[in-house]
């Protein structure tokens, strides 16, 4: 067991934060680059790819650079410290992730070599109206008529789906089960909009829209977007992670800078000592955070989908604590848009309901409690 | 001790039930039931409709517009408002400056002002925080100067709650800036419309326009819009502050959320023994707090506010926030659309939840913060 990083990940980690965190170094840029669409930094997604962190999790035959759950992690985490809103999450890690798991040869590629070199953009159209958290789908079908397949129904909200060049669709298949498809994005109807924290989402609707199976046509892929979303939600928590320690940091400067009463706030041990409790939560996470992560890398899904409900409970309870506490110490600055800690905040709520909110993993690890003795990390 | 209501409270229960869910318009009531934001018009038109009735203020005394209700009275009257929707009638102009006005104007000031509080053909705003006066609000910098008959006032307000809509805001000025800074304070009213007022907007980060900075530039103000003594401002703020603690827990508002969302969410709740749970948990502590709330005398009646109108504000704004955070989860990943159209497939209540939430962050800040309540209990009340 060894929770450190090899001088490789530790360059990595240096490299993204050298690029990612020195673009939004400064708050008010972010507050621009989420004022217009396509709701990121263009250019910043260019230098990205030149860097080769497009490419990470994809085979070299694909495209890719081939490297491990750690590496995306530390990109992962970099993003989430500055929320930066490009869209590594959505379009490398779940879009390409379920291209990488499903794909041909022959499709996988043309796909995630573009998205590994920047010139193409995915998007996974999945969530439905009304429905939550699965691996299936239900409002969106597909018709086979001899071999050319189109979809119908609606899926909202998709993250990046109005700028996406390629949507991969999930879709409810004529003999049962969920499928995948390929959509180009100019071929769906789309709507874009902002979510709370800038991230671009879309409503998209398809109309007897043609659409190529990804992988081999008809095929029930329902335990592969299972695998690719809980490696989503540890991703997501790498993101949460880096979020909470800027939230925290930003609120511990700030009570040693404000003044009230004549005296900083930290003089205040009400404050100091929930500050501390912060911290509890940030470190709790951090360990889970990297525990799910190198059970990623194991590559045993049933333990992934543990170790996913796991980090994601964690992250759903310490990024509402952290998120909510470093408003209340902030006052009334906290809770300005132009001041950044609560788009920090909002950005946690948007990590805590992408892929399962608390209630929906403590649900799913319920289900199982009677089936096991002590937890055992190591077993 | 007795249970029930008596037969007179009960039927003045109905009286108040029958009169706001008939008498207010019904697509104001539905347009607070549904979380969506009112215009300044509706605001207006609903408070009028109350103060037509003697249902605007009836906290204030009676020759003011009060109705010399108990408090038990009082109680219903607001429970059976939230509970139908009405928009409660402005804070600013029925539980802050209202009662300060009756209490410490001078008679001119009564007659001008009073009337046209009640009926909201004066919207007030509170400038009393300042960038470097949060909970520290003694420390308000603003400063007012006599020059001739009238005040010379030059400085800066923050987080001024609608005061774009404001016509005129009373106002923290430091009067005499040698003694001990509490005792150097006034509240003075100032028009809004006064040449030297600048609002400007700040954004909240639910991504409304609710807050403004208000610069006061060299603005004269007629030396008789004083209220009470001079330097005697800090004991009047105390007393408003008060009064603004019981406004600001609103328990009734925050049982109709948590049945709003139950009704919205029928199905998912059904299905979900934790979602039970929690629903049930939150049902109880709001059942706590009202039982709290009637226990106490929960209204300033001419004097001090009870001392636990602090329990009330700060477990009131730690629910009001907590159903908001229910309702974000009921709305699961749909409520990540919060910038999409009408055109939308998702259903309204699932996209303003988490706006919502975020706005909600802020009640347990305003109004004198959470940590502030803390210590008003641990000192006055417990005498530590
Ligand atoms: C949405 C919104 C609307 C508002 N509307 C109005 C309005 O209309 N008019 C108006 O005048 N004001 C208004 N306010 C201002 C509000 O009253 C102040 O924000 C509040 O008093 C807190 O002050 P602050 O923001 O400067 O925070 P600070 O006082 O800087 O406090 C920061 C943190 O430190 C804590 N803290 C401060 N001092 C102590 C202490 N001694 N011990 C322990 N903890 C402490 C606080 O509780 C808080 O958690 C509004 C605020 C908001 C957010």
């Amino acid at each position: 067991m060894d929770f450190t990083y090899d001088d490789e990940q530790v360059a990595l980690r240096d490299a993204v934060k050298g690029l990612v965190g020195k673009a939004y170094a400064d708050f008010e840029t972010r507050r621009n680059a989420v004022a217009e669409d396509p709701g990121f930094d263009e250019t910043l997604w260019s230098r990205m790819a030149e860097m080769g962190l497009l490419g990470l999790p994809f085979a070299e035959a694909d495209g890719g650079v081939g490297a491990g759950p750690v590496e995306i992690g530390i990109v992962c985490r970099e993003l989430g410290r500055v929320v930066a809103p490009e869209p590594y999450l959505a379009s490398v890690v779940l879009a390409g992730g379920l291209v990488a798991a499903c794909g041909t040869p022959e499709q996988r590629w043309p796909v995630l070599g573009a998205l590994s070199a920047g010139d193409s953009v995915l998007a996974f159209a999945h969530d439905e109206p009304g429905r939550r958290w699965g691996p299936t789908a239900t409002a969106v079908s597909a018709i086979d008529s001899d071999g050319s397949w189109t979809l119908s129904g609606v899926k909202e909200p998709v993250l990046h789906g109005a700028h996406a060049d390629v949507l991969v669709v999930s879709a409810a298949l004529p003999d049962g089960g969920t499928g995948l498809f390929l959509v180009s994005g100019d071929d769906a109807e789309r709507t874009g909009y902002a979510a709370y924290d800038g991230t671009r989402a879309a409503r998209i609707s398809f109309d007897g829209t043609t659409a190529t199976p990804l992988g081999a046509a008809g095929q029930d892929v329902t335990a592969s977007i299972a695998t690719v979303q809980d490696i989503t939600r540890v991703m997501a928590a790498n993101q949460a992670l880096g979020a909470m320690q800027t939230a925290l940091s930003n609120t511990t400067d700030y009570l040693k800078s404000r003044k009230q009463f004549g005296v900083t706030l930290n003089t205040f041990q009400a404050l100091t000592f929930r500050a501390a409790d912060m911290y509890v939560s940030q470190e709790l996470t951090h360990s889970m955070v990297e525990w799910a992560t190198m059970v990623v890398a194991q590559g045993d899904a049933e333990a992934l989908a543990d170790a996913a409900s796991r980090v994601a409970l964690q992250v759903s309870r310490s990024g509402r604590h952290i998120g909510q506490e470093a408003i209340q110490l902030h006052g009334g600055i906290g809770m300005t848009a132009e001041y950044a800690v609560g788009t920090y905040v909002a950005h946690l709520t948007m990590l805590d309901h992408l892929f399962g909110d608390g209630g929906f993993q403590l649900s799913r690890l319920a289900a199982s409690v009677t089936e096991h003795g002590a937890l055992d990390p190591l077993a | 001790m007795q249970l029930e209501l008596s037969e007179e409270d009960q039927a003045f229960r109905q009286e108040m039930r029958d009169f706001f869910t008939t008498q207010v318009s019904e697509e104001i009531r539905t347009a607070v039931t549904e979380g969506r934001e009112l215009t300044k018009d509706q605001l207006v038109e609903s408070m009028r409709t109350l103060n037509e009735a003697g249902l605007a203020v009836p906290h204030w005394p009676e020759e003011y517009g009060g109705r010399g209700w108990s408090d038990l009275k009082r109680h219903l009257w607001f429970e059976e408002m939230q509970r139908a929707g009405v928009p409660t009638p402005l804070a600013f102009n029925a539980s802050m400056i209202g009662p300060v006005l009756a209490q410490f104007g001078s008679e001119e000031q009564k007659l001008e002002f009073l009337p046209k509080t009640a009926n909201l053909d004066i919207w007030w705003a509170q400038g009393f925080s300042e960038p470097d006066a949060g909970s520290d609000l003694a420390s308000v910098r603003t400063t007012a100067v006599l020059d001739g008959d009238d005040w010379v006032v030059n400085g800066q307000k923050t987080w001024t709650t609608l005061g774009q809509h404001a016509d005129w805001i009373f106002t923290l000025v430091r009067t005499d800036p040698e003694v001990k800074k509490q005792a150097g304070i006034s509240l003075l009213l100032i028009d809004m419309a006064t040449p030297g007022v600048e609002v400007r907007p700040i954004e909240l980060i639910d991504g409304g326009h609710e807050v403004n900075e208000v610069w006061f530039e060299d603005v004269r103000v007629p030396g008789d819009h004083l209220v009470g003594e001079l330097n005697s401002g800090w004991t009047i703020a105390k007393f408003l502050l008060g009064n603004e603690r019981v406004g600001v827990a609103p328990v009734g508002a925050t049982k109709r959320s948590l049945a709003y969302a139950k009704e919205l969410a029928a199905d998912l709740i059904a299905d979900d023994p934790l979602l039970r749970a929690r629903v049930a948990e939150l049902e109880n502590e709001l059942l706590a707090l009202e039982l709290t709330a009637l226990r106490v005398a929960a209204h300033s009646a001419g004097g001090e506010p009870h001392p636990a109108s602090s329990v009330l504000k700060l477990k009131g704004s730690v629910l009001q926030q907590a159903v908001s955070e229910l309702v974000v989860d009921l709305a699961g990943p749909g409520s990540l659309a919060s910038g999409a159209g009408d055109d939308s497939d998702l259903d309204g209540w699932a996209r303003r939840a988490t706006p919502t939430y975020l706005n909600l962050r802020k009640a347990s800040i305003y109004g004198g913060s959470n940590e502030v309540q803390r210590q008003i209990i641990s000192r006055t009340i417990l005498g530590l």
